[in-house]
């Protein structure tokens, strides 16, 4: 449980005269579920953005289950077991819900040159996806056209993505934003199901979820980050207050 | 409908069931059979030219829907079609002229140049995107038109002549009608396999790819070497389509290759429905019958062509293929989009 997967070392990051990243260190320990919090402009989705390889950071390391993935591109951090879900859902809308989970499934199973068996018989691909999305309970909508899934089972379905990469480390960025109570709640029951299992960082501002779900907090403010800990320590930390809860007073 | 999630995934189970594939061929089986009694009818309404007409059709049907899997499946606007479709012209003018008649080597010969010519100007112009594809698409048709415009060793502007019969395996090539059916042989053979790679592992990759990229990488898979691979099948296929060209006319030009030309094929493509493999076949057939309809009846043709295309494109959306399947089954045209 102590053992890290995940460390980062003096990330920086500058996009023209803005530091958003600055000075970056973080560890993220295996099967922890660890929620990134603060303020709005905090380079939350920045950090995340440099995880998946999306946005190259200009200063420091990360090193993902003993590589070094600092510079690696986005679908080489994915066949390693990095998988994130996006602040705004990121899916095929034009296959169903199955066909996307599909090709997670193909991305695993080696190069897609293959030409001729269709892939909606092929039940290497069909079987385990169907899975994937029986584990978000969206086994009853597998064929409905990703387009026309509620705002909510858009989200479940890229976490069944994430699933079917049988990742290492999932990152989900505000899975939470635009839901519904319900929908939330539901939400906050399928990361719970998958707590423990796989190393999760997430960043959200629901912090009913936060402190339900995370093992452990940390707080980013101006790019850095100023505080670590279990969410009691990081809900009494005075700096913690100073800084971004005091934004409620 | 929220309510009862159970009936639609019924009714989409039942439509993926084990006779899907042949669901899915069932319009380039219909097309490729209305086609092949175009020379019965011509021989008996004694118009044995129509036979030529139709395999130019053929022809530019086969190179439709190859640029189709370029622009309605992977998403790429390429205005460079028409150049494979030439060079693959070229290759067999320009062989023949040096005393090789062999389809067999000559045609290979196309595949292969236009195939090479796609890979090397497709992996300069895949790692642009959007309007900046478009452009350097149209810019690199430019200079292949403009390069057998000056080559005056092989006609120029004029274009090229093949004044030597072309053989099959040592035979003498048949007249007209067995042409005819080579070439429609070739396009049913190019249906065919483009329907299953649109479905295959290959297809899933490059239509994902085409409607949302960064959600490809995410899940592990660098799209630029997929859709170079689709880019130079589909040059391949532009260039056999170019050989058949010349083997049915026995002359090519550079007018075949001006960008005007690619354009041509995106209308056709527009026009017979991007969301089918088929569809841009249909499309190509009927571009060709408009123009020598319309150009028999007045000179100024092009004004109501025009017009005829735009009213078609905006009141047929996706296309005449969609407009058949809608009349099919009442929710057809669900084609891989």
């Amino acid at each position: 449980m102590t053992e890290s997967i995940l460390q980062v070392v003096g990330l920086g990051k500058r996009f023209g005269g803005l530091q958003v990243t600055r000075d970056l260190s973080l560890d993220i320990r295996r099967h922890e579920t660890h929620a990134l919090i603060g303020p709005n402009g905090a380079g939350k989705t920045t950090f995340i953005n440099q995880l998946h390889g999306g946005i190259l950071p200009d200063a420091g390391t990360i090193r993902f289950d003993g590589v070094e993935i600092t510079r690696e591109p986005v679908h080489r951090r994915a066949l390693l077991g990095v998988a994130r879900s996006f602040q705004i859902t990121s899916i095929v809308a034009g296959f169903t819900a199955l066909q996307n989970v599909a090709l997670a499934i193909q991305a695993r199973q080696g190069h897609s040159f293959r030409f001729w068996k269709r892939a909606d018989d092929d039940r290497r691909l069909q079987e385990p996806a169907m899975e994937c999305l029986r584990l978000v309970n969206l086994g009853g909508r597998a064929h409905s056209m990703a387009a026309h899934l509620s705002h909510g089972d858009r989200r479940q379905l890229e976490i069944a993505i994430a699933l079917a990469m049988e990742p290492k480390l999932l990152l989900l960025d505000e899975p939470m934003a635009g839901m519904g109570r319900d929908e939330s709640q539901r939400l906050v029951q399928l990361l719970k199901s998958l707590k423990g299992r796989y190393t999760i960082v997430m960043v959200e501002h629901d912090m009913d979820a936060v402190f339900s779900l995370a093992d452990r907090v940390s707080v980013l403010v101006r790019g850095s980050v100023i505080a670590t800990g279990t969410p009691a320590e990081i809900g009494a930390d005075p700096a913690v207050q100073a800084a971004y809860l005091g934004h409620q007073h | 409908m929220l309510d009862n999630p159970q009936q639609t995934t019924f009714r989409r189970s039942a439509s993926l069931s084990g006779l899907e594939p042949l669901r899915r061929l069932a319009p380039v089986i219909i097309l490729v059979g209305l086609l092949a009694l175009v020379p019965v009818l011509a021989e008996g309404l004694d118009q044995p030219f129509l036979i030529r007409v139709f395999t130019r059709m053929v022809v530019f049907a086969i190179a439709a829907v190859s640029l189709n899997i370029v622009l309605g499946v992977a998403g790429l606007v390429s205005l460079m079609h028409a150049a494979l479709f030439g060079l693959g012209g070229y290759t067999v003018a320009i062989l023949a002229e040096h005393g090789t008649t062999e389809l067999l080597v000559l045609v290979p010969a196309a595949v292969l140049g236009s195939g090479l010519a796609a890979a090397a100007f497709g992996l300069i112009a895949l790692r642009t995107a959007g309007a900046y594809f478009i452009m350097i698409t149209l810019a690199f048709n430019q200079m292949f038109f403009y390069f057998f415009v000056a080559l005056e060793r092989y006609g120029g502007e004029e274009g090229l002549q093949v004044s030597t019969s072309l053989d099959v395996a040592g035979m003498a090539l048949g007249g007209r009608t067995a042409i005819f059916y080579l070439c429609l042989a070739v396009l049913l053979a190019v249906l065919v396999a483009g329907t299953r790679l649109v479905d295959s592992r290959f297809g899933m990759v490059i239509r994902a790819a085409a409607g949302n990229d960064r959600r490809v990488s995410s899940v592990g898979i660098a799209p630029l070497s997929y859709r170079l691979a689709v880019f130079v099948i589909a040059g391949a296929i532009a260039g056999l389509a170019g050989a058949l060209l010349v083997v049915s006319q026995t002359f090519i030009s550079p007018a075949e290759m001006s960008w005007v030309r690619s354009g041509d094929l995106i209308v056709m493509v527009v026009l017979g429905g991007m969301a089918t493999v088929w569809g841009p076949a249909l499309g190509a057939v009927v571009f060709l019958l408009l123009e020598l309809v319309l150009s028999a009846l007045t000179i100024h043709w092009q004004l109501p062509f025009g017009i005829i295309i735009i009213l078609l494109v905006l009141f047929l959306r996706d296309g005449l293929a969609n407009l058949i399947g809608a009349l099919r089954s009442g929710d057809g045209g669900r084609g891989h989009d």
